[in-house]
């Protein structure tokens, strides 16, 4: 690997193992009055954070490394790791950083873990945010219009800057560079899986949760620029799969790795899905916050913690699988993960009407062992490849 | 001599089973223990007992030490007594198993087998009472107490030594036991105490120093008296995981949350937080400057992270569970885990290893990852407050107990730590503790 | 989420309660009434206790059908084990709500309803989407298997605990363009708002009823247990009867019985008869465990605990906080119904709810019974224990059970629990010297 590739990504991961949220401290401090504001996966509307002048910070939990002392006393042995490690680093001070807090309406957890929040941190800016299920423009486009006036009127609030339609849209189309190139990333992974291998694309596009979007745009584009170069990235004979269910507690690193090493080329994921969470670029015309509102209603992507009004669940999955040309589908779901784990016996029938192979199993941030993953996701992808022979 | 009155707890656990006899004063003046079985009841009666003839040589010493001539020969004749007297009775219990072996082998399953059968058990048994000795003499280092589990040890050394795979294969000789030590653990009599006492009196004085000789005939005097001194109950109760289940009625029964509480504050007047982990579950307990209970968690319905899951650890690797706090002192990079799952406990071992992690780096990560559950309940108890007591089996692993010092002292500053190497009878003599008080509050 | 079962092992004494009879057969008409809706031309609607619409729906004369009594329903039965089982051979895992489980497996086997008649399949699947995310999947799930419309409310969350008028009118938009469209389109007929009013009207009058028979507990001892008891109280309000004759006149009979309760000085109703002497006053977070009922019921009243003010009471409605159905403002008075109801309410807000209770019935004690299948009532429990120990002095006891998944209900474990966290409450009041 080149000199910059490995620095590259070393920075990358360097800003994701940080639960000292270094850089968003070193954001802050680079200009006077500088705030920070998180939030939980999966969308929210970033653009109006950034045109206040105020950085958005996914926070997405804490892996495997973090010691969870003090989060475990809040949590029942039958809910998800996410809000454990969550709170832990907030407990910990690591996310004093953040002057606000965003939690995104993704499941019952991630919403009564705002009011943990609340009780646990008064003095700071929390927020649910209940985004609309009805898609009517008349009715939740109403709605969701309502609550983004609100937030914008808070962030205002917050940043001590009113937000102006000019500067909305220009972090729109910040934004929408920033999901364009991400969405160019994973194209060309889809074409060439062995030059943007998964282990490396990860860590790069999650970066995004605490760089400004025009930097991460930046680091995005030379990691574009510098993997073709790479002369020993070769194809091997490796199944081509779509990986669901990892849209809010993220799955370890080693686990994306011990799938490309059990023989499963990563084609389309649904990590962080938040950062794609619109599919294609939202108008920079016109009022800025009806465009907002018009590209959640018609352009959100199709994932377990939306309303899906009509129709069949799975469209969007075997949409995938074709265009990306996958022989499969791994469900990697984290367990207790109520969103993915309801949705995945509609997703099943899906594939199963289209006779696309599908294998299953579940994952916790903090998992360390992965010899009965590297196991399962390697025959599965002997088979699907027999399969395919045959 | 006029009678004794006594106030006894027992406390059914789920590994084993404690009781502690207090006198009228509130003094401990004997104790039991043994292994739960199958049958309350009965493990109950054994624990009784057993704290019964404690209660009698506590007598038999007071007696003793009363008597200025008797003074200078107490400890030398008091343990020699006592050693003698757990000789009888292991030999007592054997008797037994005899018995019981050779009703067993005479299902008619044997019948091709009877006579070689008969011959093996006998040259089995006379091998155990051969070494029944050696388990009591002055300077054995028994494994245990529990007779179930010297008589294994020794019934399955001496059956491998005379099995013969064409004949009398080991595995029929290990299912004659299984059925016998199960008949002898479930008899409730273990033989009257008069009658071993007065056993074990003549061995004792006649190996005894001349000291001890000249003093020969008070000292029959003393332990008739004993033998014969009348023992009151007047309070019982009963606590544990499986006191539902303790021949009771029901305001005999106490929950082993308070019956540890205030075990806890008798051990230790300062106690306010209280920390437990057994066998099968973890406790935290706060409680007040009496003793009372004022706030308690549990762990949740699943058992990871207890006592237990140590026993998996030690079973997976061959160890004896007391070796694995040691070695897990040795670690010097501790692995972190993040599972205690008993179900995985296996497997993730297994994996790790195969890695190339060392063990003592493992087991040390495993005893954190023990503690880190134990701060969990303790937090949402309340936390940890001054001073805190550490009770239950697992108190008793060095390095369960540099985790959880290291932990409260980061996570809550500086807290005395107490452990008592008694710890194990905490909820009995809370329980014990009750007894004697609602008596007295009745009388 | 009510425990109103048609054929309850009826005790001596409970038999002279005229209330429980009248429950057990408004209850069985109605799903003999279901049971003849395909040959008697009558549509049906599923939908769920909280947030439901049961007056919308009977002015359509739609006929409801609540997954969620019929899955507790077999989890009293001893169905649910089963029911789970299939569901989970079918795909579902293990993590997720028992519910959903039961309610899919039921179904896979042939859709016999509790009184042991065939459900008749959804025309129309009322998506009301309050206080749970579940309730969003669990109708998809079902949309996946019967070919029926769909119609979503979706009801939002009180996070702050007030009700913002743009809320309001979000839902009351969703009624006009997304409900009500789809109810008459089912049922072939006109919106009818005055037909609305009134059966709001007799709501109100029903609701009066059962807030009084709720705050009886206030007196001390209470003539109800306002949990394993109120269970049953809440059934007709939270299930098919809101907005009915029946419905008024079965709150009135209980009321005068629980008024003659407190006349006699008699205490809870219990299978046993009327309980004994109440040693203590607890307050209930969390619901009950369905399949072992009765034994965690008696767990209490063994010894002599009484629920005085529970949570689960209010899943179908906050009325004892002021709330009714006002027929002056048909609609909104819907909506605001819907975000009322109790799992839709922020932690800070439930946590003040629950002080109060400790406060105004004079609790001794709190307990938690944490559901496992339930993130949306438990996730936060424990810090809800600890606020409320911290606000207002009073010990709160936790436990762990599941709805319907009997494999979760440990009763050594769970009546371990209760009867430390009783004797330390009786500790705590007699003092070091008893």
């Amino acid at each position: 690997m080149s000199p910059e590739l490995v620095s590259l990504i070393q920075r990358a991961q360097e800003l994701n193992d940080d639960f000292e949220l270094t850089a968003v401290r070193a954001w802050k401090e680079a200009g006077a009055g500088r705030k920070a504001i998180g939030h939980m996966p999966i969308y929210v509307p970033r653009e109006l954070i950034h045109a206040a002048g105020m950085l958005p910070v996914g926070i997405v939990g804490a892996g495997e490394r973090l010691e969870i002392i003090r989060g475990d006393a809040y949590f029942q042995s039958y809910i998800c790791h996410i809000p454990r490690s969550t709170i832990e680093l907030a407990l910990s001070h690591r996310l004093d950083v953040l002057d606000g807090m965003l939690f995104p309406s993704i499941c019952d957890v991630i919403r009564n873990l705002s009011g943990m929040w609340t009780m646990l941190f008064p003095d700071r800016y929390v927020r649910y945010v209940d985004l609309p299920q009805n898609f009517e423009p008349a009715t939740g486009g109403v709605y969701w219009r309502r609550e983004l006036e609100t937030l914008r009127e808070d962030f205002a609030r917050l940043s001590g800057r009113p937000i102006n339609d000019d500067a909305l849209r220009h972090s729109i189309a910040v934004y929408n560079e920033n999901r364009s190139t991400i969405c160019e990333l994973y194209r060309a992974r889809s074409r060439q899986p062995w030059v943007y291998p998964t282990s490396e694309v990860y860590v790069l596009v999650r970066a995004a949760n605490v760089l400004p979007p025009e930097d991460h745009t930046a680091l995005l584009r030379e990691y574009l620029r510098l993997a073709p170069l790479e002369t020993d990235r070769r194809d091997r004979d490796q199944s081509r799969v779509v990986l669901v269910g990892t849209f809010c507690e993220q799955p370890p690193l080693g686990l994306l790795l011990t799938l490309e090493r059990a023989g499963c080329w990563v084609v389309d994921d649904d990590l962080l899905l938040g950062l794609r969470w619109i599919m294609g670029d939202i108008s920079c015309d016109g009022d800025p916050l009806q465009a907002l509102v018009e590209a959640f209603l018609t352009r959100s992507v199709e994932t377990a913690a939306r309303y899906l009004p009509e129709g069949k669940h799975g469209g969007a999955l075997v949409d995938s699988v074709r265009r990306n040309r996958a022989e499969g589908v791994i469900f990697c779901a984290p367990s207790f993960c109520d969103p993915a784990l309801l949705e995945q016996p509609m997703l099943v029938a899906a594939l199963d009407r289209e006779g696309i192979p599908h294998t299953q199993f579940k994952y916790s941030e903090d998992t360390g062992q992965f010899a009965v993953i590297r196991e399962q996701a390697g025959t599965f992808s002997d088979s699907i490849r027999l399969w395919s022979q045959a | 001599m006029n009678a004794l009155r006594t106030y006894v707890g027992i406390d059914l656990g789920s590994t084993t089973t404690k009781a502690i006899v207090l006198d009228d004063a509130g003094e401990v003046i004997g104790r039991g223990i043994t292994n739960s079985r199958s049958n309350y009841d009965v493990a109950c009666q054994v624990v009784r007992e057993e704290a019964m003839v404690r209660t009698r040589f506590t007598l038999t010493r007071q007696a003793i030490t009363g008597d200025p001539a008797l003074a200078q020969v107490e400890k030398a004749f008091l343990s020699s007594l006592q050693r003698n007297f757990r000789f009888r009775q292991h030999l007592d219990q054997l008797a037994r198993l005899r018995e019981a072996l050779f009703r067993a082998a005479g299902d008619p399953r044997h019948s091709a087998h009877r006579r070689e059968l008969g011959t093996a058990l006998e040259s089995i048994v006379d091998g155990m009472v051969e070494r029944a000795g050696l388990h009591f003499s002055e300077l054995a280092v028994r494994k245990s107490d529990f007779f179930r589990d010297l008589a294994t040890a020794d019934y399955m050394q001496l059956a491998e030594q005379r099995s013969d795979p064409r004949g009398i294969t080991f595995d029929m000789l290990c299912g004659l036991f299984d059925a016998a030590i199960l008949v002898v653990e479930n008899a409730t009599t273990q033989g009257s105490f008069e009658t071993q006492l007065r056993g074990a009196l003549e061995p004792t004085l006649a190996s005894a120093s001349l000291a001890v000789q000249e003093k020969a005939s008070r000292l029959r005097e003393v332990v008739e008296t004993t033998c014969d001194a009348q023992i009151v109950e007047a309070g019982t109760v009963g606590t544990g995981y499986g006191r539902q289940r303790l021949p009771f009625p029901k305001e005999q029964i106490r929950s082993e949350i308070l019956c540890h509480g205030l075990g806890a504050h008798a051990m230790f007047p300062a106690s306010r937080t209280v920390l437990d982990i057994g066998g099968q579950d973890t406790k935290a307990i706060q409680v007040d400057g009496d003793g009372l209970v004022v706030s308690f968690q549990m762990n949740d319905r699943c058992a990871a992270g207890c006592g237990r899951y140590l026993g998996y650890i030690a079973d997976e690797m061959n160890l004896g569970l007391h070796e694995l706090g040691p070695l897990a002192q040795q670690s010097t990079s501790r692995v972190k885990i993040n599972s205690t799952c008993t179900v995985f406990a296996g497997a993730e071992l297994r994996e790790r290893l195969s890695l190339g992690q060392r063990r003592e780096d493992i087991v040390a990560g495993l005893h954190r990852a023990i503690i880190l559950r134990a701060m969990s309940l303790l937090a949402r108890s309340g936390g940890v407050r001054d001073e805190f007591t550490f009770t239950g089996g697992v108190a008793r692993n060095p390095a369960a107990v540099d985790a959880l010092r290291q932990l409260v002292q980061e996570n809550y500053g500086e807290r005395t730590l107490n452990i008592s190497a008694d710890s194990i009878y905490t909820g009995a003599l809370g329980a014990a503790l009750f007894a004697r008080r609602a008596a007295q509050t009745n009388a | 989420m009510t425990a109103a079962s048609p054929s309850p092992r009826v005790p001596a004494e409970a038999g002279k309660e005229r209330s429980m009879s009248l429950q057990k057969q408004m209850i069985a008409g109605h799903y003999s009434a279901l049971s003849r809706a395909p040959q008697e031309g009558r549509k049906v609607v599923y939908t769920f206790v909280p947030g439901n619409l049961t007056e919308l729906l009977r002015s359509f004369d739609l006929l409801p059908v609540l997954p969620e009594i019929n899955a507790l329903q077999s989890g009293m039965r001893k169905l649910s084990g089963d029911y789970i089982a299939e569901a989970e051979k079918h795909g579902h895992s293990e993590d997720v709500c028992t519910y959903v489980k039961c309610d899919i497996g039921m179904l896979k086997k042939g859709n016999i309803g509790p009184t042991g008649e065939r459900l008749p399949p959804p025309d129309l699947l009322l998506l009301s989407y309050t206080g749970c995310f579940t309730f969003m999947k669990w109708f998809e799930l079902l949309r996946q298997e019967y070919d029926c419309p769909v119609a979503m409310l979706h009801v939002p969350y009180q996070s702050e605990g007030r009700i913002l008028p743009h809320h309001v009118e979000y839902i009351v938009q969703q009624l006009r363009t997304e409900v009500i469209p789809k109810l008459e389109a089912v049922s072939g007929r006109r919106y009818d708002e005055d037909r609305l009013r009134e059966m709001l009207r007799l709501s109100a009058q029903a609701e009066d009823d059962l807030v009084w028979v709720l705050e009886s507990a206030k007196h001390v001892p209470s003539p109800i247990d306002a949990y394993f008891g109120g269970v049953y109280y809440i059934g007709p309000m939270f299930t098919a009867f809101r907005g009915t004759a029946e419905g008024v006149a079965y709150y009135r009979v209980l009321r005068e019985e629980v008024e003659a309760r407190l006349r006699a000085g008699l205490g809870p109703l219990t299978p046993e008869g009327s309980q004994g002497k109440e040693r203590y006053r607890l307050v209930m977070e969390g619901p009950p465990n369905w399949t072992s009922f009765r034994e965690f019921w008696k767990m209490f009243y063994d010894e002599g605990a009484v629920v005085v003010a529970s949570s689960y009471t209010k899943v179908g409605g906050l009325y004892d906080g002021g709330f009714r159905h006002d027929p002056k403002r048909p609609l909104e008075t819907l909506a605001e119904y819907c975000m009322g109801c109790y799992t839709n309410l922020g932690l800070p807000t439930r946590v003040a709810l629950l002080e109060r209770y400790i406060r105004e019935y004079r609790a001794d004690g709190f307990m938690i019974n944490s559901i496992k299948s339930c993130n949306s009532f438990s996730v936060g429990q424990l810090l809800m224990l600890r606020q409320l120990e911290q606000s207002t002095g009073v010990p709160g006891g936790f436990i762990e059970s599941d709805l319907v998944d009997p494999r979760y209900f440990s009763a050594a474990n769970i009546k371990n629990r209760i009867e430390s966290y009783l004797q330390m409450l009786e500790q705590k009041r007699i003092g070091v010297n008893a």
